[in-house]
């Protein structure tokens, strides 16, 4: 199967990457060769078959409901490409 | 021994309570080997030497006047670690091989590290790795990659190829890595140490990067099976801050002592799966020849060797990575220079995210992104990521039936030894068969054990693996340990190792 450039596209705005044109190409390519391994796995009949679970026997434990010093505002911020009132700084999100 | 960095872990703890030798002059040799080798090796991102001497004078105070009090002092106390650059030490900048991490620095200490300190170990530095630990190279590090120590020539395997390095080198006695699809095992195999990777849930990630969440385990890279079940024993067990931790009480001889003990050295009774879907046609002849011999080995030791048949093999690798990426494309997502990392300027947020997860991201982990996002979007779904998830519980019931039969299970770690750089740079799915027999066990939850058997006609090492049931390391360590009794592959130490 061949992936179209529109797909791709989309792809890369569902995952937030801003892609050039030579990447976008690039990828096409490369996951459609890649989801054309991955066909056999269609292939494979699996009614009745569960998916997948992490979930453990035994029960999932509780902890008490207490309350623990965090980390400080000042540690959380001092990574923050922009920070202003001890918040973190982003553009406008509405006009 | 006629360096202190030719120590294994467990000879330096005894030095060090013995007196022999101080942590002072330990970490010094270490940092004074990194200076010399590390500038071509390139297996570490970052070296902390002036916290690590601070930390060795106190660890010698602390020892001395546990000698007096004639106390026994915390297990690790003085002995230095490595530590991949995915896992959190506070105040060192941890980079996950990253752009999209440059300048960050955490506020907080990883549970498995900050376990593995207060039994008294060091961290010597941060480790290379692939970019959020995505590759079996360490070439996709956005700061360079990393040499195998055997051919500066050759990859050192990866993500965890720093800590392999390292550990290879005798630039860290023993060092923690990180496996998704193998990125301890292959790494340790490709550099001829031990590599374990614990049980799903086995060690806290809290601290930990995350990458595949379903995947992810901490793990080791040490000299010996010993070794790795020192350091594990150290950093395992449930943490409060990581829900899938689950509680271990390990004690040393638990997991180090031979699975039936009845003669010392010996394996009478442990039944070895050996399974014909890992021995396909396109393994390297060089490395079936090692693991051969060494099952040979193991049935002298008194292990039974058994026919185990594994039907779903070859659907691991596509399920592996459907699934991983999935998982990455989520987890990735709070990477979007708000909070932490570089941010290029941008009008609108949406446009902020855009630009700088397209700029910050290197090529690797923008495919996996797009695969995973691909795989879990409207439409396909049901087709790649269900369809993945179920295939993934009959392979896990694979082994559940092979373990009805089997104790362990052995296999090759990789189709072949260590590879050329940039010989898979231009294909991404020729790298990604690199991990076709590493993947089953993550998938699985189950643990694996590599360690080195032989090598091959170039003089590279040959790596065997051993599988076990859920929760039994101490079933690949014990019989890893017998094993490595027997044989001296994992004392051999690389061609500039020994030159000081």
């Amino acid at each position: 199967m061949t992936l179209t450039l529109q797909e791709v596209e989309h792809i890369a705005n569902l995952a937030r990457l801003e892609l050039s044109p030579a990447e976008l190409a690039l990828y096409r390519e490369q996951l459609s060769a890649i989801l054309d391994h991955f066909s056999r796995l269609q292939q494979l009949d699996t009614s009745g078959v569960l998916p997948y679970s992490e979930a453990r026997q035994e029960s999932m434990p509780l902890r008490p409901d207490q309350a623990r010093p965090g980390l400080s505002t000042e540690a959380l911020l001092k990574n923050a490409p922009a920070a202003e009132d001890d918040q973190f700084r982003v553009p406008p999100v509405l006009d | 021994m006629s360096e202190l960095t030719d120590l294994t872990l467990s000879e330096c703890i005894s030095g060090l309570q013995g007196g022999d030798f101080s942590s002072l002059e330990l970490v010094r040799a270490y940092l004074q080997r990194i200076e010399r080798l590390d500038n071509s090796l390139h297996a570490y991102l970052c070296v902390l030497a002036e916290q690590a001497l601070a930390q060795a004078k106190d660890a010698d105070r602390r020892l001395s006047s546990w000698r007096k009090e004639q106390e026994a002092p915390p297990p690790l106390m003085g002995v230095p670690l490595a530590v991949k650059d995915v896992l959190c030490v506070e105040g060192a900048p941890t980079t996950c091989g990253s752009r999209i991490l440059e300048n960050f620095t955490p506020p907080f200490t990883a549970t498995a590290v900050e376990r593995l300190q207060k039994a008294g170990a060091i961290v010597l530095g941060k480790t290379n790795t692939d970019e959020f630990a995505m590759g079996s190279s360490t070439e996709n590090s956005a700061y360079g990659l990393t040499r195998n120590p055997w051919d500066p020539q050759r990859v050192p395997g990866g993500s965890s190829g720093g800590s392999a390095a390292a550990v290879a080198a005798r630039l860290a006695p023993a060092a923690l890595g990180t496996d998704t699809g193998g990125s301890v095992r292959q790494p340790a195999s490709f550099c001829g140490v031990t590599g374990l990777k614990p049980t799903y849930g086995s060690v806290s990630r809290y601290g930990l990067v995350a990458f595949g969440s379903s995947l992810d385990v901490v793990g080791v890279l040490a000299h010996d099976a010993r070794d790795a079940a020192l350091v594990f024993q150290h950093m395992a067990g449930r943490d409060p801050l990581d829900a899938t931790s689950v509680e271990r009480n390990l004690t040393p001889s638990d997991l180090t002592r031979a699975p039936f003990p009845e003669r010392e050295g010996e394996l009478r009774g442990l039944r070895i799966g050996v399974p014909r879907e890992y021995f396909i046609p396109g393994l390297q002849a060089e490395v079936e020849q090692a693991v051969r011999a060494a099952l040979a080995l193991f049935e002298s030791l008194g292990a039974e060797l058994v026919e185990v048949n594994l039907p779903h093999t070859e659907y691991a690798l596509p399920v592996y990575y459907l699934v991983a990426p999935a998982e990455a494309s989520a987890n990735l997502a709070r990477f979007d220079g708000i909070r932490y990392g570089p941010r290029l300027p941008a009008d609108e947020l949406w446009q902020v995210y855009r630009r700088t997860r397209g700029q910050k991201f290197g090529p690797e982990v923008k495919r996996r992104i797009m695969l995973g996002t691909y795989a879990l979007s409207a439409g396909y779904y049901d087709a790649y990521y269900g369809q993945a998830q179920k295939v993934r519980t009959l392979i896990r019931q694979d082994f559940e039936r092979a373990f009805q039969q089997v104790d362990v299970i052995a296999a090759p770690v990789t189709p072949n030894t260590a590879f050329v750089i940039g010989e898979h740079s231009d294909d991404p799915l020729s790298m990604y068969l690199e991990d076709i027999f590493t993947i089953p066990a993550n998938l699985a939850g189950i643990p694996g054990l590599a360690f080195p058997v032989g090598f091959d006609q170039q003089g590279l090492p040959v790596g065997m693996q051993l599988m076990g049931p859920h929760f039994r390391e101490d079933l690949l360590l014990g019989a890893a340990g017998v094993y490595q009794q027997a044989t001296d592959w994992h004392r051999r130490t690389p061609p500039d190792g020994r030159s000081g």
